[in-house]
């Protein structure tokens, strides 16, 4: 699949964000915080992943790309890949 | 517990408790912390209240105790001991002073007699009684002295004197004189004259032995009294000192005291002046805690009658309370800081708890800068105690914000991290998605040549290979860092973002109010104002964040990409005829039904809610005169005020509506433009740090010459201080206010109404940690 490096961090931060926004609150001991806790958690981790995903969303087709100076493209060019 | 999401259950309570016990009754309350005394007597002033001598007193003594800080103590028994010290002190000082003046006496006149004893023979003719008054006056009056002399006496007498040395004791200069005479009777005349001088005379023996005897003595009598001094110094100085560390003790008990008879003030007296009666507001999962504190105060003072809680039903509008913990406190308060929320209304405190450091931290988005903030907020944690000793204004808003702090650099190190910029520097954990060497030859178009022909170049995604297909797995790819157009990207990238959240967090605004329709049974404003005001948010702003993503999902040509902005602009004028592509293929229908829908919404905002309530009155106008008149005596609460109002004018109630159907239509579109100060805010923050990094520091770090390590050490100090005024708090604060201002407008007016008053009970803890009295 030539999209599996876009799948694989797609699905491992789904994950990361979807344990601690859907499970982990349903571990929180009972007590006078549980609700705030449980709200801080879910919040978050909306919040984030939201963050993140906007982030990766806007690369994915780029309608232009960047413009580098000369000197930068002929040591890339060098000595990267 | 969820008190937090809502202001607690308030209930006003009755308390009749003896006159005697009151005191202890009330002091019991007030460590308690937990009820709000309601003031009985709402019409008097203060001065026409029944304890206000008591109250006066205290208040002297409030003040004496401030001056104790300064000046020497008058209070109760430690008045009359120090001024006993003080009195002593004045008399053993006197007692010093005559005992030096002799001792100088003595040493002059020694010098008189010897002179005396050898010349004698020229003025006194005969062996008779040398009779001589000694004594010691002041230095100015001297001449007006000889001079009376001179008229009394004629010349028959000899005047000796000299001045005393300023000694470090004394302060004022004397004389010493010795006044030789003949005859008895004059000594009484001069005796009157040096009474009238003011001068002190002093018996002095008439040959050297005796004098000598004399001047050991009162040098014995100086040492001692010298010693006598030292010690009532020393002890005086004890005294206060002990006082002084009680000083707290009282300035407390003077508090609480002056707290205690202010609340008095606000209960009644019964006619039998044995009763006090008083009315209390006090959450009622804490009834029980109160009826324990009022036993345990009864008890102290040994009355065997109870006092009495009697729960009132009333439709009042009660305080409210928020119950808060360390960590909670912070946020509430800056919710309360704009308007206090209704009773038991939506609390917007726990969203805030998420929502606000994050907002801020998509405006401050540096990690580096956001671990600096973390490092600060977690060393204000730990130091807490030693910060509120200092008792300076800013340190005590920064100390109560530290976790407001906290989070706030957390959330800025992850925002950091996925804007790719610690202190304006990428790093490049995954490999960037871009590749120059497939822009050459054999894939590409560039060749050697065009790399010396040109000073930068552009690659482009469309050929082969240069865009891997995948992006930067975390966060903005490194490769944007050293872009010249690196801005061009950037920009387009976060409007869009702070669009999308601002529609998520307004959306989120219009579901909380929903909460509150249905916790307050009002299904009829569900339909009338939730249902049209979702809609038309969703099918104007949910559809813009749907092109956005859209956009952003699908792959297009770039010189055939149509303009987000324009897109939406045409979709409002239904101006279909520019040759600009759609987006998608049923682009065109689509969203002409959308923007008709909205155009629905607002004549149902605008009329459904005054028409229906106008069917209402004029239906059952006779019951509604009826209830109109019970419910307008006893109805004080906001949300059945509307019904109440509008039965008097239809006029107002059609205004209104208007006002908020235009309020709320318009500030849709306001709103959301104003999310976009996130991307104003973060752009000028990543602007100023690589300013820093370019111009301060990059300068220093290419520095070849041998003096280039001191160069950098001072430049780097340069920077370092530059980061943390400019960048931390300068920055720091412009993010913290623009992301207080949209929770406080734009999220907050989407269900906030904000007109309560806050719960403030009698606490002696928050009395104290604010150094304030209960008003």
């Amino acid at each position: 699949m030539a999209n599996l490096s876009f799948v694989i961090p797609m699905s491992v931060m789904t994950l990361f964000w979807g344990i601690i926004g859907g499970v982990v609150p349903w571990f929180i001991p009972k007590g006078p915080n549980r609700g705030v806790i449980v709200t801080m958690l879910v919040l978050t981790a909306v919040c984030c992943y939201l963050f993140w995903l906007i982030a990766i969303l806007a690369q994915l087709n780029p309608l232009f790309g960047p413009a580098l100076k000369n000197d930068t493209i002929w040591y890339m060019y060098y000595h990267s890949s | 517990m969820d008190s937090f999401f809502r202001s607690e259950e308030m209930c006003l309570v009755q308390l009749f408790f003896q006159t005697e016990s009151a005191h202890n009754c009330i002091d019991e309350l007030g460590h308690l912390g937990l009820v709000q005394f309601k003031d009985l007597h709402p019409g008097t002033a203060d001065f026409q209240r029944r304890f206000v001598k008591e109250v006066k007193k205290c208040e002297e003594m409030e003040r004496i105790l401030r001056k104790q800080l300064y000046f020497v103590t008058f209070f109760d028994k430690l008045e009359q001991e120090l001024k006993e010290i003080n009195s002593n002190r004045d008399t053993l000082r006197q007692n010093f002073t005559q005992l030096t003046e002799i001792n100088h006496l003595l040493h002059m006149t020694d010098d008189f007699f010897v002179e005396g004893e050898a010349g004698s023979t020229i003025e006194m003719s005969s062996s008779s009684v040398h009779s001589f008054v000694a004594g010691v006056i002041k230095h100015e009056r001297f001449p007006a002295f000889e001079k009376i002399l001179w008229r009394l006496f004629h010349g028959n007498f000899v005047l000796r004197h000299a001045e005393i040395k300023p000694h470090q004791e004394e302060n004022m200069e004397k004389d010493v004189f010795v006044v030789f005479v003949q005859g008895d009777q004059v000594r009484g005349k001069i005796r009157k004259l040096c009474d009238g001088f003011h001068a002190s005379m002093y018996p002095c023996p008439n040959n050297a032995a005796a004098r000598k005897e004399m001047r050991t003595n009162v040098n014995m009598r100086m040492e001692d009294l010298r010693l006598v001094l030292k010690r009532t110094e020393e002890f005086r100085v004890t005294t206060l000192t002990a006082a002084a560390a009680n000083l707290r003790e009282w300035t407390a008990k003077v508090k609480k005291m002056k707290a205690i008879y202010y609340t008095l003030n606000l209960c009644n007296i019964d006619i039998t002046q044995k009763l006090i009666i008083a009315e209390i507001w006090c959450p009622v999962s804490d009834l029980s805690s109160v009826h324990a504190a009022l036993i345990k105060g009864s008890e102290q003072t040994g009355s065997s009658v109870t006092p009495i809680m009697n729960r009132i039903h009333t439709q009042q509008t009660p305080p409210t309370f928020n119950r808060t913990n360390v960590f909670t406190s912070g946020f509430q308060n800056i919710i309360d800081a704009y308007g206090v929320g209704d009773y038991q209304e939506i609390n917007p405190a726990p969203y805030t708890m998420v929502t606000f450091p994050f907002l801020f931290a998509v405006m401050f988005g540096d990690c580096g800068h956001g671990l600096l903030m973390t490092l600060l907020a977690v060393w204000l944690i730990l130091h807490e105690e030693h910060f509120r000793k200092l008792k300076n204004e800013l340190v005590d808003m920064l100390v109560s914000g530290r976790y407001i702090i906290l989070l706030m650099g957390i959330y800025s190190i992850y925002t950091g991290l996925i804007y790719n910029d610690c202190f304006s520097k990428s790093f490049n954990l995954f490999g960037s998605s871009w590749s120059v060497r497939h822009m050459f030859h054999p894939q590409g178009p560039w060749t050697n040549e065009t790399l010396h022909n040109s000073d930068y170049l552009q690659l482009d995604p469309l050929v082969s290979g240069v865009y891997s297909g995948n992006p930067y797995p975390f966060g903005i790819d490194p490769m944007w860092n050293i872009a010249l157009n690196k801005l061009l990207f950037l920009n387009s990238y976060k409007m869009k973002m702070s669009v999308i959240i601002g529609v998520v967090h307004m959306l989120f605004g219009v579901m909380l109010s929903l909460g509150n329709y249905i916790f307050f049974r009002n299904f009829k404003d569900v339909v009338l104002k939730f249902i049209p005001e979702l809609v038309f948010m969703l099918s104007l702003f949910g559809y813009l964040t749907f092109l956005i993503l859209y956009k952003w999902c699908v792959v297009i040509k770039s010189d055939s990409a149509p303009s987000i902005l324009l897109l939406f602009i045409n979709m409002m004028f239904f101006d279909y005829s520019s040759n600009g592509a759609m987006l998608y293929k049923t682009q065109k229908p689509v969203q002409i039904f959308l923007v008709v829908v909205a155009g629905v919404m607002v004549p149902w905002l605008l009329f459904a809610k005054p028409l229906l309530m106008y069917r209402e009155h004029k239906q059952s106008k006779l019951v509604n005169h009826l209830i109109r008149i019970i419910k307008g005596t006893l109805l004080q609460q906001k949300y059945q005020n509307d019904k109440g109002v509008c039965m008097e004018n239809m006029g107002d109630i059609f205004v209104y509506q208007g006002i908020h159907t235009i309020e709320y239509c318009l500030g849709c579109i306001s709103n959301t433009a104003s999310y976009l100060r996130l991307w104003a805010l973060s752009l000028a923050h990543a602007e100023l740090s690589e300013v820093l990094w370019k111009m301060v520091l990059q300068v220093a770090l290419r520095v070849t010459s041998g003096m280039g390590s001191v160069l950098l050490a001072v430049t780097f100090a340069t920077f370092a201080v530059l980061t943390v005024t400019i960048l931390l708090v300068m920055e720091g604060l412009s993010a913290f206010l623009h992301a207080l201002r949209l929770h406080w407008v734009e999220f907050q007016n989407k269900f906030y109404q904000g007109s309560g008053y806050k719960f403030s009970p009698l606490s002696f803890d928050k009395m104290f940690i604010t150094g304030t009295t209960e008003e």
